[in-house]
Formats: C-alpha cells, sequence, structure tokens
C-alpha cells in the first residue's frame, strides 16, 4: 500500500520506529554484496594470478641461467682470444731466444735488428731487453737507453726467475702510451739462465672491444688489486681503480651478480688469465638479455590485465543483479507482507466493530423504549405535560440514541461483509453520477473538477451502489480538504493487472504521516468536533475490499491528499 | 378499528415491557413473551395478528422460532428486530415467511405501521381462508 510505503520511506530517514531493522537489512544487502563479490572475484582471480607468478619466477630463473651462460661462455671466447694473442708475443720471444745465442743477443745492433724484425711481423714491440740471472740488463733495445740496469730486486725478476714466465701490469710507457711488458726466463744448454723481456702496446683493448660491440656488455681486464688494466664501460678507464669486488678467480670461468651504484643489475662472468695478473671480466646488462622476455612479459601482464578487468566487471554485474533482484523480491515479499498484515488487522477491526456495534443495539433499543414511554405518559399524564424540561430531557435522550444507533449502523456497514453478484460497470457513467450530487457543492467552494478518464478503459467489476458511496465518501472528503478554491483532479487509467487504477487527487490541506497511518481505521477523525463519526473512510476503505479492489492513500502536507484506488476489471473475470 | 393483538418476543424484558407499554397506548392489545419457548406457548394458547421477534436469543434463536411458528400457523405475521441487519439473513428471514426485517432501536412510529400492514394482511389471509371454507362447506353439503 501507498501509505505502507510512506512509512517505509519515513523510517529510512531514520524517524520511524522501524529505523533500525531497515537500515540493518539495507546494510545486509551491502554486505551480501560485497562478500559474494570478493569472493567470487578472489576464486576467479587468484589461480590465474598465481599462474602467472609461477610462470614469471620459472622463466625468469631459467632466462637468468641462460643469460649466465651466456656470458659465460662470451668470457670463455674472450679469455681464449686474449691467452692466443699473449701465447703469440711469448711463442715469438721464445723463438727469439731459441733462434739466437746469449753472446748475440748481447750485441745489441743484432738485438734491435731483431726487435725491427719482430715489430714488422707481430707488430706492437717497442723495445727489448736481455737481463743476466744476477738481474743486470745486458743488452738492450729501443727508445730508452735502459742497458746496465739491475733489476735484481723487482718482482717481475723473481716472478720470472721463478715461474719461468712473466706478464706485467699495464702501465704508461712511451709517449704515454699504455704498455704491458712480457719477461721469458731461458735455460741455455751450459745451464745457466738468462731473461729476455720485451715492452708490447697494449693492444688487448682492441680485441675486448670487439667483444663489446658484439655484445650489449663491457668487457675488461682487471689485476688483483682492482686496477683496471683496459677501459671499461662502467668502471672507467685504464690503470684507474675500479669498485668492483671480485671473488678469487681461478682456471675456471665463474659468473656472479653484481648491482651497480646506479641500480643497475649486472651478471658478470670472469677468469683469470694464466702466467698474467690479469682477470678478465665479461659484464652483461641483466635488463638488456632480458628485455625481449620482459616486453613479452608486460604483453602478457597486459592481457592478464584485461582479462582480470573483464572477469571483475562480469562478476561485478552478476552480482548486483542478483542481490538487487533479491533485494527487490524482498521489498516486494516485506510488502505483501505489510499488505496482508493491514488487510488483516482491517478485518479484525471490522468484526470488532460489528460485534460491538451489535452488543450496544439492544440496550440502545431499551433505552429507546424507555424514553419513548416517558414521553407517551407525559402525552397521556396532565401533570408530566406541563413539565417542559422533562420532555426536552427525553427529547435529548431519544436523539443520542439515533445518534448512536447512526454510529452502530456505520459500524456494522463496515464490518458487513455481503456478498451480492457483481456487475460491470462504466466507470465514466458511476462517476458523473456521483459528481451531478457534488457539483453545486463544488460551484458553491469554487473549486475546478478535472476528469481524465479514458474511453477505452475497460469496464470494472463490482457493485453499482457501493461503488458510488466510494467515490461520494471520497469526493466529499476531497471538498472537506479544501475550504474554498481548488483542483479536484480524477483520472484513471489501464494496469498491466486486471485492474483499473483511479487516482482522486485533491489540492487541499494534506495529511500529516502520523495520520495517514491510521486514516482507514473507524473513528479515528480530525474534525470530530465537527460532526464526522470517524468512519466515512473506514467504510469506504470496507466498500472497496468488497468490490476486489485495493485503496491507497497518499499525502502531502499543504499539497493535497491523492487516494489512489484498483478496481477490478471484467478482464480478470475472463481469466 | 379493530385493535391488533401484538405478540412481542424478545429475551431483554425491559425492552418488551417498555415496547408493550407503549403499544398499548397506541391502541394495540400486546403480550410479551422473554424467550421463544413460552412465546411458542403463549402463541398456541392465544391467538395474535402479528408476533415481533427477536432475531437474537439464547436457546433458540429467531429464524428457528420463525420456522415453527410458520410450521404452526401459516397465517401469522411475524416482524423480525435485530441488532445487527445484514442483508443475507433478512434474505433468509423473508424466504422463510417472515413478513418484515426491522434493525434495532426501532422507531416506533415505524414499526406500529408495519405492525398495521401486517394485520391488515393478516386479516385478508383469515377472509380469504374463511371464503375458501364456506366454499368448501357450500360445495360439500348442497342443501
Amino acid at each position: 500500500m501507498a501509505q505502507e510505503t510512506n512509512n517505509t520511506e519515513k523510517k529510512s530517514q531514520g524517524t520511524g520506529p522501524g529505523t533500525k531493522l531497515l537500515i540493518g537489512e539495507f546494510l545486509n544487502y551491502r554486505r551480501i554484496w560485497l562478500l559474494s563479490f570478493v569472493l567470487t572475484a578472489a576464486f576467479a582471480i587468484i589461480p590465474v594470478i598465481f599462474f602467472a607468478v609461477l610462470d614469471y619466477n620459472l622463466t625468469q630463473r631459467s632466462l637468468e641461467n641462460d643469460a649466465e651462460a651466456r656470458a659465460s661462455r662470451l668470457a670463455s671466447n674472450t679469455w681464449r682470444s686474449l691467452a692466443f694473442f699473449l701465447d703469440e708475443r711469448k711463442n715469438a720471444l721464445n723463438y727469439v731466444v731459441q733462434s739466437n745465442s746469449f753472446e748475440q743477443l748481447e750485441n745489441t745492433p743484432q738485438l734491435t735488428e731483431i726487435l725491427d724484425f719482430l715489430h714488422e711481423s707481430f707488430g706492437g714491440f717497442t723495445d727489448i731487453g736481455i737481463i743476466d740471472a744476477t738481474g743486470v740488463q745486458k743488452a738492450y733495445a729501443g727508445p730508452h737507453g735502459l742497458a746496465g740496469r739491475n733489476y735484481k730486486d723487482q718482482q717481475w725478476f723473481k716472478d720470472t726467475m721463478t715461474h719461468g714466465i712473466s706478464v706485467s701490469d699495464v702501465f704508461l710507457g712511451f709517449r704515454n702510451v699504455p704498455h704491458i711488458s712480457i719477461a721469458l726466463r731461458h735455460t741455455t744448454p751450459d745451464n745457466t739462465y738468462f731473461i729476455i723481456r720485451a715492452t708490447i702496446e697494449h693492444q688487448l683493448p682492441k680485441i675486448l672491444s670487439e667483444v663489446k660491440t658484439s655484445g650489449n656488455g663491457d668487457a675488461f681486464l682487471i689485476n688483483a688489486r682492482g686496477v683496471l688494466q683496459t677501459p671499461s664501460h662502467y668502471f672507467g678507464n685504464v690503470l684507474e681503480k675500479a669498485n668492483i669486488a671480485l671473488p678469487l678467480a681461478t682456471e675456471q670461468t665463474r659468473t656472479m651478480r653484481i648491482t651497480l651504484e646506479n641500480r643497475q643489475d649486472l651478471i658478470a662472468a670472469f677468469r683469470h688469465i694464466p702466467d698474467t695478473p690479469f682477470i678478465l671480466v665479461v659484464l652483461k646488462s641483466q635488463k638488456e638479455i632480458m628485455s625481449p622476455w620482459h616486453h613479452s612479459q608486460v604483453t602478457l601482464i597486459q592481457y592478464l590485465g584485461i582479462s582480470i578487468s573483464v572477469v571483475l566487471l562480469w562478476i561485478w554485474a552478476v552480482t548486483t543483479y542478483f542481490v538487487r533482484r533479491l533485494q527487490l523480491l524482498d521489498r516486494k515479499r516485506s510488502k505483501y507482507f505489510h499488505m496482508a498484515e493491514y488487510e488483516n488487522k482491517m478485518a479484525s477491526i471490522g468484526r470488532l466493530a460489528a460485534g460491538v456495534a451489535h452488543e450496544i443495539n439492544n440496550p440502545l433499543a431499551i433505552i429507546n423504549e424507555k424514553a419513548g414511554l416517558i414521553k407517551d405518559m407525559a402525552h397521556f399524564k396532565e401533570e408530566l405535560k406541563k413539565d417542559t424540561r422533562l420532555l426536552e430531557t427525553v427529547d435529548v435522550i431519544l436523539a443520542s440514541v439515533k445518534r448512536c444507533s447512526r454510529i452502530t449502523r456505520q459500524l456494522l456497514s463496515f464490518g458487513r461483509q455481503t456478498q451480492t453478484a457483481p456487475v460491470p460497470l462504466i466507470l465514466k457513467s458511476v462517476l458523473d453520477e456521483v459528481l451531478v450530487f457534488l457539483i453545486k457543492e463544488a460551484q458553491l467552494k469554487n473549486i475546478f473538477i478535472d476528469i481524465d478518464v479514458p474511453d477505452d478503459l475497460p469496464q470494472v467489476v463490482g457493485n453499482r451502489g457501493k461503488l458510488q458511496q466510494v467515490l461520494l465518501n471520497i469526493v466529499n472528503n476531497a471538498f472537506a480538504a479544501m475550504p474554498k478554491d481548488g483542483r479536484l483532479s480524477v483520472s484513471a487509467q489501464k494496469t498491466d493487472d486486471p485492474f483499473v487504477r483511479l487516482d482522486i487527487r485533491d489540492s487541499g490541506c494534506g495529511i500529516s504521516p502520523e495520520n495517514l497511518k491510521h486514516i482507514f481505521e473507524p473513528f479515528f477523525s480530525t474534525k470530530t468536533n465537527q460532526g464526522g463519526t470517524g468512519l466515512g473512510l473506514s467504510i469506504t476503505y470496507g466498500l472497496v475490499q468488497e468490490l476486489g479492489g485495493r485503496i491507497n492513500v497518499e499525502s502531502k502536507v499543504n499539497e493535497g491528499t491523492t487516494f489512489i484506488i484498483y478496481l477490478p476489471t471484467t478482464t480478470q473475470k475472463e481469466e | 378499528m379493530s385493535d391488533e393483538k401484538v405478540l412481542i418476543i424478545d429475551d431483554e424484558q425491559e425492552f418488551t415491557q417498555a415496547l408493550a407499554e407503549r403499544m398499548t397506548t397506541r391502541g394495540m392489545t400486546v403480550s410479551t413473551s422473554s424467550s421463544a419457548i413460552e412465546g411458542l406457548k403463549n402463541v398456541e394458547e392465544h391467538s395474535f395478528d402479528v408476533v415481533v421477534l427477536d432475531l437474537q436469543m439464547p436457546e433458540m434463536d429467531g429464524i428457528e422460532t420463525l420456522k415453527v411458528l410458520k410450521k404452526k400457523k401459516p397465517e401469522l405475521q411475524v416482524i423480525l428486530l435485530t441488532g445487527h441487519a445484514t442483508v443475507e439473513k433478512g434474505i433468509e428471514a423473508m424466504k422463510l415467511g417472515a413478513m418484515d426485517l426491522l434493525e434495532k432501536p426501532a422507531d416506533l412510529t415505524t414499526l406500529t405501521e408495519k405492525i398495521k400492514k401486517a394485520q391488515a394482511k393478516k386479516m385478508i389471509l383469515v377472509e380469504k381462508k374463511a371464503e375458501e371454507r364456506i366454499k368448501d362447506i357450500m360445495e360439500t353439503r348442497g342443501w
């Protein structure tokens, strides 16, 4: 019912007694929605995310291993080139000492010749010297004129004497060009030692630059003290101290991961070059190795994100739909429940009213007859005839009895449930009949009546008298709400159900929500002091029920009241 | 003017007495019974034109009483009084031969009118019956 709906609205505003329950219900729906949404989403999405993460980790690990292997392989290849380059130089020197005697080598012009030969055939040889076992440089060919110097205390001399060969760190030699020197111990047939030492232009960076350009990383040599032996892309130029911590190099190629200061992750592969102080370091940028994979991962994650969004959207839509539906059905159910409750209440009140009226009628009859008797007696007895006060009193009693009996009769007609065969009625004609009675009053009060009843409206089924009574009561009520000037609109329309909806709207004073709740209850009247019994609308309610219809009321204070009546149509009968 | 012989049957004695007194003052001969059984006995012993019968009584209600009355004396006119008149009950009462149905508290003037009408109706019935009897006698006993 509309009035019930008004209650609901009021409740949801938080003023009615049912506030807690209703807000609770709304909260419940939100919680149900949230719960089902979260659970469904979790069950749908968690496995997907789990597998995505798993796949990401596994492929990342395998790719990283792969990258390490590649770096390691590159390091090995580079190591081989470098070792070959140095071996070549060593073999050249070896050849020189094998093919020349110590005496020949001591001869400086001859040594110069050999230097020229080496320079031409191998390139890079800057000078060459012959040092005897005591560390004295016996002969020297080259630009520095170092003949006669004693190298006895130098580390390289000791190393050469013990290991047979030594390769020096890089140093800036002639013309400020980086050089390395190779010293080789030679055992003469008469079991004496001498050392041949050559300074070579530092050509290793060239070999390494090939490696650098082939990959997108870095390759350089470093000695055990962390001094760069070739320029490095990441760590600086030759002979600079590199800020890199490497574990002890071995004969095997090893890999490790390092992070630069700028947070760049690198894979480092390193290996010691034998008989030299050099450690080969090959660096590969992990990011660059992984970048194709990262690109594919990004695409994959994008797809994943899109599909998750679609799934979430779908779950959202479905959940919202079902929860809305649930809410709607709940509301409908509670509406019908309220309706049934209300009708039940009205029926009970009707029965009670009828019972009370019936019981009161008997004593009322006695009062009526006794009072009548007194009047009769006064009529026949002379001494009483003169007593006007007595007669007046009796008349008041009789009038009161009449008033009481009017009330009981109305009560009875409210509670009455009579069965009469319904007939099809044309709503418009019934309405016209009723309005004929009221036109005079409307003109008097200056009320404009506006009727909008379409001609194609289905016929309603019911008792003409009852329908007239209903319309009369409501229109009377509307007029009472408009003391002067106003507008009464009556409109009817078909509904989807086999009912005709009739709206009777006035522009009167309106009814407060509090009163609206009780409006159909007997003896509920706001104009009791004006002679109303408060039964008009309850009788109307009873009559509408008897007609098989429903009556609702909507009202706003100072704006007007609308009675909405649903009347059964003939189509219902056919069904 | 012949005065009407009326019997009022109602369990409310205050009501019957007052009503009887008022009707008497209006020139009717009125008897009262405070229950249906007493009323039926009364009807057998005396002759009445009209019975005013309350619908709701303890022991035997108005409808039952009406049935018995009509069986015993079909020409008797019965006016029903009720505290709760419904169309159904009215129709039922009419079908059973009641002449009218009035709602309590009834207006005495209305009741009087109805009683007068009922008496007239009864007179016609009785006259008809008498006529029939005379006819009957004339036909069966030809002199």
